[in-house]
């Protein structure tokens, strides 16, 4: 770990700063305490990665492909280099070392192209300039000759014979356990016998879905600033969900040790998977290397749907079969993931796919296959889901169809094979903590109903703003149909297939002007999630002070992890419950050598630290924290471990690959206007079990955000790559359609809390099951008003008027 | 060129502003502004609203150059400018942040802060109902919406939902769902009627 001594590169005029909260008198965990960095946001003066600012710094610009797959021949930097504020033009040749590649698992990404392209976009030159359009117009100036190549865009092309391979010369560790060498990874999942319990099926539902490619679409762009040091090292400050993953890839491509790349999360806006990947940072690095001047790089919203992995796209094919009096017999499914021209984090994606593709139900026969291809097409990986959204979109429309096939009520069909505690997982793994499956389906359906179409009863007097098409006053009505739709999902929290998924947090209790006060100190990674926020709630709640202030996340203290995988508030507001316990025992040991004497129950009782006091568990006060501490400090950094899943094994899928999991329900009302194909969503209503919700306020956020972008991707929101060029077509927020608070419907919110008794304070991850159940509640809602089958997302009106 | 305009009260200069340069961009890089974001560049996401003359606008959109003589209030001035309209109107153009003390700007602790729901000193209504609302998660969308729902409020103290909803339709969120966004500003207005209650009108 680098010490303060080795920072000597010159600090930003702008940089991240402690969030210290005090007095607040609901502040521990289970209260809706506010954010610390509330007041921050609210007046401008928070300081996101963009904001980033250096006396003399520079603006870096990455120049990208504008063909999907190209030899490269030639490249010309002299024009671009010869334009007056042009300090610097990198490529390929001026890398530093011979690690040129990075990757999170398979280090395939280059730094820069070199020799070939493989997708739309990938970067190929780098300018820095005293000014961003002076960056851009000498990177306009470079001479790129490219000798196309054919592409593979699906499985059929990829897979074809004599079908050209995305990266010749694979040797990374799923090789051998491909079928094609465009194919990145393989997981079937094989448990019980598909095939002959098929036979005992009275009805058998088969079913080809698509899943269209979705963007993180947040909306703070990828940047930063990298600061050279005198050292020859460099400070990053940068927006990302895991700085230590970063660092590690970082480092080497710079041919740094690890402590000369000081890394600072600066203001992140937003990442829903989207920076679990590198952007710009080794970009702006090596621009500040190079010049010896303060780099920022800012991506535009056009550049950002290059610059970041996106939702995989994927194909799902799923054979379920029943009984005639509603049990499930079995699975068979394949699913089929794009993973793009890299790797990255496509193997977990497959992981995830297989492994919880038969949905919270119970099916004991399954044969299951998921893969990813690489193609040509833009890199995916992460977003908020993570795998099991795809098959969400899958299995609950085959529930639906099945139902509906044995003339059940959808939701009663749902409940009758719904997983609960004590369920074998297709991995068989037991569920070991509360699955209250049918108990969410119960409560969503609960839920009071929105009010009847307006329109039928209030005539003209009606407000058109609330149908389809809205202000464009499309309809006053007629031709508009209305559909209720449920769906519920399952999530794994938490890294898993054996993971090493830890995190660490350094706690410091000292008295300040006569007050004790706790300093939190971790490298997670807040992104608007609220981690700053529970971090504080957790140090109070276990430390017994009213002031907390939380550090900026650096790299100067040790890993926390991904902010991904609804992991963070476990793992890492676990371990700072870990600090805090191991520093309250230490104050405790103070006060007994101090105080031991004096009184009998420093031995013999209970001790908890609360409203600054030691008392005991009677109530008991013993000492002021103050008067305990003084002036010595307790400062402790711990790492600290949930308990350890294993790899699923690679021929039959088994093993206990996850840590917990998490479930959502949903149930959507849409009207439809069948003339026009547009759709309105009226309600989404949500039922989920948080374990326990440390922030009931953070936590509904959380619950209404999953559900938009669940939403999003139900009617509107796609990446669209032409499938013959593998070109992107819509990068912008012109032509790529996020929900506005128009599109948005009331989100009524149910939040269960059965506790999982391995999880701190028996929490559940909740960031992503949200959006796994919207998406196909949303689309049994449009099925139940048009009567339409409807296998693909997004829905477009083509879809509903079969034009 | 030089620019010269009114930003959140004060005259302000911008030397060597090239032709091409939006007002975002000068607000943000010349000026230690940042408060206004850039998020898409392009008009399409809000986050850069501002007003110009009084009437919200996306700051990406307007050329550097056409706000030559004109005003603008920033995320930055939107609490001086909140509590000057509730004094009794800019109208003399003295509402705001000083040059100085703009370009002084830096990112710093936040103040501590009270479990209740009292508003805070030196912030609008409007931004203290986003916090308390928990309408503030990433907050990169925060200061666009909070110029368009002031603005809203100013000419529209009682809003419907469905005014609401049109009213900062212009401005993308990506973490919040949009429905505390509701509550903020729905807690926003019942606050400005409780004031006027309490006052007796």
């Amino acid at each position: 770990m680098a010490d303060k001594e080795t920072r000597v590169a010159t600090a930003p005029g702008r940089t991240p700063t402690n969030l210290t909260q005090g007095s607040q008198t609901k502040a521990g965990i289970g209260e809706s305490t506010l954010r610390p960095d509330g007041t921050l946001k609210v007046t401008g003066e928070f300081a996101y990665s963009s904001d980033m600012w250096h006396e003399d710094m520079l603006w870096g610009y990455t120049l990208r492909s504008t063909t999907a797959h190209a030899e490269i021949r030639s490249i010309d930097t002299s024009e671009a280099l010869a334009t007056s504020g042009v300090y610097a033009v990198l490529t390929y040749d001026d890398l530093p070392t011979d690690v040129k590649n990075y990757g999170l698992e398979i280090q395939d990404t280059p730094v820069l192209a070199h020799g070939k392209v493989r997708h739309h976009g990938e970067p190929v030159a780098l300018v820095a300039a005293d000014h961003p359009e002076t960056a851009r117009r000498a990177a306009a100036k470079i001479k790129i000759d490219y000798a196309e190549l054919p592409v593979v865009t699906d499985e059929a092309s990829a897979t074809a014979e004599g079908a050209p391979l995305v990266h010749e010369n694979r040797t990374d560790h799923h090789i051998g356990h491909v079928p094609h060498p465009n194919i990145v990874h393989r997981q079937p999942i094989i448990r019980g016998d598909a095939a002959e319990a098929a036979k005992k099926a009275d009805v058998i539902v088969s079913g080809e879905y698509v899943f269209g490619m979705q963007d993180q679409a947040f909306l703070g762009p990828e940047s930063g600033l990298a600061v050279p040091g005198e050292d020859g090292g460099v400070d990053l400050y940068v927006a990302t969900q895991w700085l230590h993953s970063d660092l590690r890839q970082i480092a080497p491509v710079l041919g740094l040790p690890e402590e000369k790349v000081r890394m600072t999360l600066s203001g992140v806006g937003g990442a829903f998977g989207g920076r679990e990947d590198l952007s710009m940072q080794i970009h702006a690095c090596l621009l500040a290397l190079r010049t010896g001047k303060p780099v920022k790089i800012v991506y535009n919203r056009f550049e950002s749907f290059f610059g970041h992995v996106h939702r995989h796209p994927a194909k799902l094919w799923y054979e379920h079969g029943a009984t005639k009096d509603g049990k499930l017999t079995h699975l068979k499914c394949r699913i089929v993931l794009d993973g793009g021209a890299y790797a990255s984090a496509s193997p977990a994606v497959v992981g995830n796919a297989s492994s919880l593709a038969v949905g919270p139900y119970v099916v004991d026969d399954v044969d299951i296959e998921a893969i990813a291809l690489y193609s040509n097409n833009p890199p995916c990986g992460a977003m908020r889901g993570f795998g099991a959204v795809q098959a969400c979109f899958a299995y609950e429309a085959q529930m639906d169809k099945v139902a509906k096939k044995l003339g059940m009520d959808p939701v009663e069909f749902r409940q009758l094979n719904a997983m609960e505690q004590g369920t074998i997982m297709p991995t068989g793994q037991p569920v070991d903590s509360p699955a209250p499956v049918a108990e969410l389906l119960r409560r969503v359906k609960a839920m009071p109903l929105p009010p009847e179409q307006q329109w039928l009863t209030a005539g003209a007097g009606a407000d058109v703003r609330a149908l389809p098409g809205g202000l464009s006053n499309t309809t006053h009505g007629e031709g508009v149909v209305r559909g209720v739709g449920y769906a519920v999902g399952i999530k794994n929290v938490g890294f898993s297939e054996g993971f090493d998924d830890y995190s660490t947090a350094r706690v410091r209790m000292e008295v300040v002007g006569g007050v004790p006060v706790a300093t939190v100190h971790t490298a997670m990674a807040e992104v608007g999630q609220g981690g700053v926020t529970v971090h504080a709630q957790i140090a109070r709640t276990e430390l017994g002070v009213q002031q907390v202030t939380i550090q900026p996340a650096d790299t100067r203290v040790g890993s926390a992890g991904s902010t991904s995988a609804s992991r963070q508030t476990y793992v890492t507001g676990g371990a700072v419950k870990n600090a805090c316990e191991h520093v309250r025992e230490q104050v405790l040991d103070i006060g007994r050598r101090k105080f031991g004497t004096y009184h009998p129950a420093w031995a013999t009782a209970e001790l908890l630290l609360e409203g600054g006091k030691v008392v005991t568990d009677g109530g008991e006060v013993l000492a002021h924290l103050a008067d305990v501490l003084e002036d010595e400090a307790v400062d402790l950094e711990l790492e600290w471990r949930h308990r350890p899943t294993e790899p699923f094994d690679l021929h039959t899928g088994q093993g206990n690959g996850h840590v917990q999991y998490s479930f959502a329900a949903h149930r959507a009302v849409v009207e439809v206007d069948t003339e026009l194909g547009l759709v309105k969503v009226i309600e989404l209503a949500c039922a989920q079990d948080v374990g326990k919700a440390l922030n009931p306020l953070s936590v509904v956020g959380q619950i209404q955000g999953g559900t938009t972008q669940g939403l999003g991707v139900a009617v509107m929101e796609e990446i669209i790559v032409d499938p013959k060029t593998a070109k992107v077509r819509n990068p912008s927020f012109t032509d790529y359609l996020i929900p506005t608070i128009l599109d948005t419907p009331t989100i009524p919110v149910d939040v269960l809390e059965l506790a999982d008794e391995h999880a701190p304070y028996g929490l559940r991850g909740i960031g992503e099951a949200p959006t796994l159940s919207s998406t196909p509640a949303v689309l049994a809602a449009i099925r139940n008003a048009t009567g339409l089958e409807l296998n693909k997302t997004p829905v477009r009106p083509e879809h509903l008027t079969g034009t | 060129m030089r620019v010269t305009f009114t930003v959140n009260g004060r005259r302000q200069e911008a030397d060597d502003v090239w032709e091409g340069e939006s007002l975002l961009y000068v607000l943000r890089e010349r000026m230690g502004l940042p408060g206004s974001k850039n998020a898409c560049e392009q008009g399409e996401c809000g986050s850069c609203t501002v007003r110009l003359d009084g009437v919200p606008v996306c700051s990406c959109l307007v050329a550097a150059g056409q706000v030559e003589g004109r005003e603008v209030v920033t995320v930055e001035g939107l609490a001086d400018f909140a509590r000057q309209r509730a004094e009794g109107g800019c109208a003399d153009g003295t509402c705001g942040t000083g040059l100085d003390e703009a370009k002084g700007w830096q990112a710093r602790p936040a103040a501590p802060q009270s479990g209740d729901s009292a508003p805070h000193e030196g912030l609008s209504p409007i931004q203290q109902a986003f916090i308390d609302a928990g309408a503030v998660q990433c907050g990169f969308c925060t200061p666009g919406l909070l110029v368009a729902a002031d603005e809203l409020l100013e000419r529209n103290d009682s809003p419907s939902d469905a005014d609401i909803r049109e009213a900062l339709s212009g401005n993308l969120c990506r973490c919040t769902g949009y429905e505390k966004i509701l509550d903020a500003v729905r807690l926003a207005a019942a606050r400005g009627e409780n004031r006027t209650a309490g006052q007796g009108a």
